[in-house]
């Protein structure tokens, strides 16, 4: 295990050099004596961004667990925007990272989750204004202004006093987008953001996901089984198969002309 | 009964009243204590923290009680007589309430503790933002049941000349031997007080619902801003009776 402490200049899938914001370096993940990631490597650079599409159990979900910090590797080191997320230095010696090492990085890191985990003994408004108050020290009128320009955005202007349980699945997860953008993360995380969502709310989120994308002010790690929407938002498409990247490239290239037969097969189940 | 002897029972219920009222200060801390210790990281706090409940779940509040009023004075360290009380039954109770935690804890989402991480939050922030507040609630209802468990274990009090309620009631019985009067009396009074509690914790039940938006639903305009805990529902909702689902007393 090698862990690097900083990001080099690296080549990207796609050709040309840009640091990575994200980089996997032989990352190993195990649950119980299943290796569900297996030495991976893989980069993200910024503003690219980039959809993990697979088959279920190919360990997409776990990479966006590992970026949040919800679960640790078994092996190998993860840097973000610089940043090593996974290991820390002291006394020397390169050891696995605590909380306190790991709180300033996880910051610049925002994640919507498939079952939007909303804060139900918050009103929809707290649900944003807590964490930049609290985490990033933002002065609560100041942080109110710039919910309500989220809510707005998402367009549930109208809901700020509401309680979340009293919102359908697309307003919660439009709550919760705005929620994680209110921490002005360079990365979003989703985590099959639809999935849980009744099938005449999915365009909604997703539409709005795709004006997201457009902005260009954070990147994008996504999960979903939506192939369009992967097509619509990425730069780059990783196709994932028990633990490893089968191939990655444009989504043009991914959809229309795969190199493996892994993935035609895939994208002809999914469709 | 004269007016003299009715003062006593009222002195006795005053007693009760404090026992209850500080036994049941000192239960919540130690239960929220002990119960969120079960859940630590460290496994030597864990540890230490289940000898606690095991042991004081086990064993009887009043021999407890016992063994700090006669026990305790012969190692040097006497106790008011209050105290001991308070002590024996917070420490039965504060175990019993521990569990309470620890299970209302452990049923909150674990998304829900994702997602705090995911905003950055501190563990303890996480734990008194999120968790805690959405555990709450779920205690509410067996706490409730326990707060009338520790009410009727005060009357233990009187065996170690604790001028509580039951101890003033047999006080008056040997004066008087009016002991169904005397006894029919208390009886009335305890079962006020508890009457009192459960509706009191009915109230923060349903009020603790109505802040999460369950229970009844609001319709209409919603509250001001700034206005957080929603006040208690004007008329009473249809709410079915909370079923009774704690443990039984430390006794």
């Amino acid at each position: 295990m090698a862990p690097t402490d900083s990001a080099t200049e690296e080549r990207t899938p796609t050709g040309g050099t840009t640091p990575p914001l994200i980089r996997f370096d032989r990352v190993v993940k195990r649950f119980g004596g299943v290796t569900v990631l297996d030495e991976l490597d893989f980069s993200v650079a910024a503003g690219r961004n980039v959809t993990l599409i697979g088959p279920s159990g190919s360990g997409k979900t776990t990479i966006l667990r590992l970026l949040m910090t919800l679960i640790r590797p078994d092996g190998g080191s993860i840097t973000v925007d610089g940043d090593n997320l996974t290991h820390m230095v002291r006394r020397g010696k390169l050891v696995p990272a605590d909380e306190k090492h790991v709180r300033p990085i996880r910051k610049k890191i925002g994640m919507v989750f498939q079952q939007f985990n909303l804060f139900p003994n918050m009103r929809v408004l707290r649900n944003l204004t807590e964490a930049p108050v609290r985490v990033l020290g933002m002065d609560r009128d100041e942080a109110e202004i710039r919910a309500r320009e989220l809510l707005e955005m998402v367009g549930l202007a109208d809901k700020a006093d509401a309680h979340c349980a009293h919102l359908s699945g697309g307003q919660q997860q439009r709550v919760a987008i705005a929620r994680a953008l209110a921490m002005r993360p360079k990365v979003l995380l989703l985590d099959e953001v639809t999935s849980a969502l009744d099938p005449e709310l999915v365009a909604g989120v997703l539409d709005l996901l795709r004006d997201i994308a457009v902005s260009g002010d954070v990147t994008l790690v996504c999960v979903t089984h939506e192939m369009g929407f992967a097509r619509d938002v990425s730069d780059q498409v990783l196709m994932f198969d028990a633990g490893r990247v089968v191939e990655s490239g444009p989504p043009e290239k991914i959809f229309s002309d795969p190199d493996h037969q892994r993935t035609r097969d895939f994208l002809r189940a999914v469709r | 009964m004269t007016f003299g002897l009715f003062k006593l029972l009222l002195d006795g219920l005053w007693i009760t009243i404090q026992l209850l009222v500080f036994s049941a200060a000192l239960a919540v801390l130690i239960a929220f204590t002990a119960g969120l210790a079960r859940l630590s990281r460290r496994r030597a706090v864990r540890f230490f923290a289940a000898v606690y409940v095991e042991f004081f779940r086990g064993t009887s509040a009043l021999v407890l009680m016992f063994w700090l009023f006669f026990a305790l004075p012969l190692l040097g360290w006497q106790l008011a007589p209050l105290w001991a009380g308070t002590l024996a039954l917070s420490l039965s109770f504060g175990a019993y309430g521990s569990e309470v935690v620890r299970g209302a804890v452990l049923a909150v989402s674990p998304g829900q503790r994702e997602a705090a991480t995911a905003l950055s939050f501190t563990p303890w922030q996480r734990l008194r933002l999120v968790v805690l507040p959405q555990a709450v609630p779920e205690m509410l209802p067996t706490f409730s049941n326990q707060l009338v468990e520790l009410l009727k274990a005060t009357s233990l009090a009187s065996a170690v000349t604790i001028g509580d309620l039951t101890f003033q009631a047999q006080s008056v019985r040997l004066a008087t031997g009016e002991s169904a009067q005397v006894y029919g009396l208390i009886l009335g009074m305890y079962f006020v007080i508890a009457f009192t509690l459960t509706r009191g914790m009915r109230l923060l039940e349903r009020r603790a619902k109505a802040n999460l938006g369950l229970g009844r639903l609001v319709t209409g305009p919603e509250a001001p801003l700034g206005s957080e805990p929603p006040t208690a529902p004007a008329g009473p909702p249809p709410l079915p009776e909370p079923t009774g689902h704690g443990q039984g007393g430390g006794i």
